[in-house]
C-alpha cells in the first residue's frame, strides 16, 4: 500500500535524523536550564524563563528569521562558528537541527523542570550526610529521580522536531536531500497538481512514526516511574 | 585514645523561634530529650550540616565541624556524621543493597564484605537486600536506614526519633537492635526522642531540651516527670 519514491524515503530518513539529533543535542542544555530554573534563585531568573519560553509563543517564522539573521553564513554568530569550528548551519541539515532544537527547547525544559521540582529534597539531604558531594548527589539521586520527566521531555522534543515546519523552512529553506523533512515534502507535494496521492503516503508515514514514538515514550516513562517509586 | 567528645554550642533564629543550645556528650548514647517542637531536630540538623547555625561552634574531638568565629563550616558530605531520619529516607530508585552501600561508596572506602555482612546480620535485613524500599514495612525500613548510616563508618551517629513513625508493636521490635547497636558498634550516638521509656532503654546520658534551650544535662533521672519544670519554668533556668 505504501509506494514511496526514493525522494520520499530521503525526507523520512532526514526527518528522523534531524529529530533524533536535535533531541539528543538539546538534552544536556535542557537538563541544565531546567535544574537552574527549578533550584536556583538569582537576578534575572524570570527573564531567563521568558526567553526559554519565547519559541513557544513566537510565530515559528519569526524564530526562523531570527536564526537566519544570527546564524546565517554572513551573520555574526554564523560566521564565527563557521570560521573557528567549521560548523555551518545555513541551508544544511544541521541548521534544521538547530531550528528544531530551539523550537522544542521550551517543551523539554518544562517537562524536566517539573520533575526536578517534584523531587523530595530530603532524599538529597540524606545523600549529603552519606558523603555525596554536589556532583555525585546530582548524578546518583537528582538525575535518576527526574528520569520520568527527562523521558517525557525528550519525547515532546522529538515530536516537536518531527512536526517543525515554519522555523526550519524559514532558516534553511526546503532543499530535497538536505533540509526537506516530511513536513516540508508534504507541503511541496500539495503545491504540485496531482501531488495529493504522494502527499497521502507521507501523511501515513508521519502518523505511524508519531504513534510509535508516543507508545515508546509511554513504555519507557512507565518503567522509569516504577523504578523511581521503588516498586 | 578516642574520646568521642562532642561539643555543641549553637544559636539559630527560625522565624519567631530561637534555638540556643549548649551541651557536651562523651561516647556512648546521649539522648536529646524533650517535647515535640522543642528544636531537637534543628539541633541535630546543625550537627549534621543540613542547617547552618547563626552563631556558635560544633566540634567532635579535635575536628571542628562548625565554627562561626573561625569561619569553618564543613559541608554535610564531609562531616561523616551518620543520620537516621524519622522517615527513613531510603533512596526509592536503589535496591536495599545499594542503599546500604551508598555511604561506603561515596566515602571512597574499598568494599568491605565482612563489615557489610556483620551489619546486615546485626539488623537482620539479609532477606531484604535485593528488594526496593517501596515495599518494605516501617520497621524494616528503619532497620535499613540504621544500617545505611552505620555502613558509612560515621564518626557520630544521629538518630532522630527513629521509632516515631512505627506503631508500638514495631517499636518493641526495633529497640533491641538499637541496644545491640549501642553496645557493639562503638560509635557515639545522639538519640532524639520525646518518649521517656524509649530513651531510658537506649541512652545513659540525657540532655533535656525545651523551647529551643537545654534545660538539663545528666543521667536518666532527668526522664522522670517529677523533675520536669512546670509550664513557664524553663526560661528561668540559664
Amino acid at each position: 500500500m505504501l509506494d514511496l519514491t526514493p525522494e520520499d524515503w530521503t525526507a523520512v530518513h532526514l526527518s528522523l535524523r534531524i529529530a533524533a539529533v536535535s533531541t539528543l543535542v538539546t538534552l544536556p542544555f535542557g537538563i541544565a536550564i531546567a535544574y537552574v530554573l527549578a533550584r536556583k534563585s538569582f537576578w534575572g531568573k524570570s527573564l531567563l524563563d521568558a526567553v526559554v519560553h519565547l519559541p513557544l509563543v513566537l510565530p515559528p517564522v519569526v524564530t526562523g528569521y531570527l536564526l537566519l539573521i544570527t546564524f546565517g553564513r554572513r551573520a555574526p554568530a554564523g560566521a564565527f562558528l563557521a570560521d573557528h569550528f567549521g560548523i555551518v548551519f545555513s541551508f544544511r541539515w544541521t541548521g534544521a537541527v538547530l531550528a528544531c532544537g530551539v523550537m522544542a527547547f521550551p517543551l523539554m525544559v518544562r517537562a524536566i523542570r517539573l520533575s526536578i521540582e517534584a523531587i523530595d529534597r530530603r532524599l538529597e539531604d540524606a545523600a549529603a550526610t552519606l558523603g555525596a558531594n554536589r556532583l555525585w548527589l546530582f548524578a546518583t539521586i537528582t538525575l535518576p529521580l527526574a528520569l520520568p520527566g527527562i523521558i517525557a521531555g525528550m519525547m515532546l522534543a522529538f515530536a516537536r522536531a518531527l512536526g517543525e515546519f515554519g522555523a526550519t523552512i524559514t532558516f534553511v529553506s526546503n532543499i530535497p536531500g538536505e533540509t526537506q523533512t516530511i513536513s516540508a515534502a508534504i507541503y511541496t507535494l500539495t503545491q504540485v497538481p496531482g501531488g495529493d496521492a504522494a502527499a497521502m503516503q507521507l501523511v501515513i508515514v508521519a502518523i505511524v512514526i508519531s504513534l510509535a514514538a508516543l507508545m515508546a515514550s509511554e513504555f519507557f516513562a512507565r518503567r522509569a516511574s516504577a523504578r523511581v517509586h521503588g516498586a | 585514645m578516642v574520646h568521642n567528645m562532642l561539643v555543641v554550642d549553637v544559636e539559630k533564629q527560625l522565624g519567631g523561634f530561637a534555638v540556643n543550645a549548649r551541651f557536651e556528650s562523651e561516647g556512648g548514647a546521649t539522648a536529646l530529650f524533650g517535647p515535640s517542637g522543642a528544636g531537637k531536630t534543628s539541633i541535630v540538623n546543625m550537627i549534621a550540616g543540613l542547617m547552618t547555625p547563626d552563631r556558635g561552634r560544633i566540634a567532635l574531638d579535635e575536628l571542628v565541624l562548625f565554627d562561626r568565629a573561625m569561619r569553618i563550616n564543613l559541608p554535610a558530605s564531609k562531616r561523616r556524621v551518620g543520620y537516621v531520619f524519622q522517615d527513613g529516607r531510603l533512596f526509592p530508585h536503589l535496591s536495599i543493597r545499594h542503599n546500604l552501600d551508598y555511604g561506603r561508596f561515596m566515602g571512597g572506602h574499598p568494599a568491605d564484605p565482612a563489615t557489610f555482612a556483620h551489619v546486615v546480620e546485626l539488623l537482620d535485613i539479609g532477606h531484604l537486600l535485593d528488594r526496593r524500599p517501596g515495599k518494605l514495612s516501617g520497621g524494616e525500613r528503619q532497620r535499613v536506614a540504621i544500617g545505611r548510616a552505620l555502613l558509612m563508618r560515621p564518626r557520630l551517629l544521629l538518630l532522630d526519633e527513629p521509632l516515631a513513625s512505627l506503631d508500638s508493636g514495631r517499636k518493641g521490635e526495633i529497640v533491641p537492635y538499637l541496644e545491640r547497636l549501642r553496645d557493639e558498634a562503638k560509635v557515639p550516638m545522639i538519640y532524639v526522642s520525646h518518649d521517656a521509656a524509649e530513651v531510658g532503654r537506649i541512652a545513659s546520658r540525657v540532655v533535656r531540651v525545651e523551647s529551643g534551650k537545654v534545660t538539663g544535662m545528666g543521667g536518666i533521672e532527668l526522664l522522670s516527670p517529677a523533675v520536669m519544670p512546670r509550664e513557664g519554668g524553663a526560661s528561668s533556668i540559664p
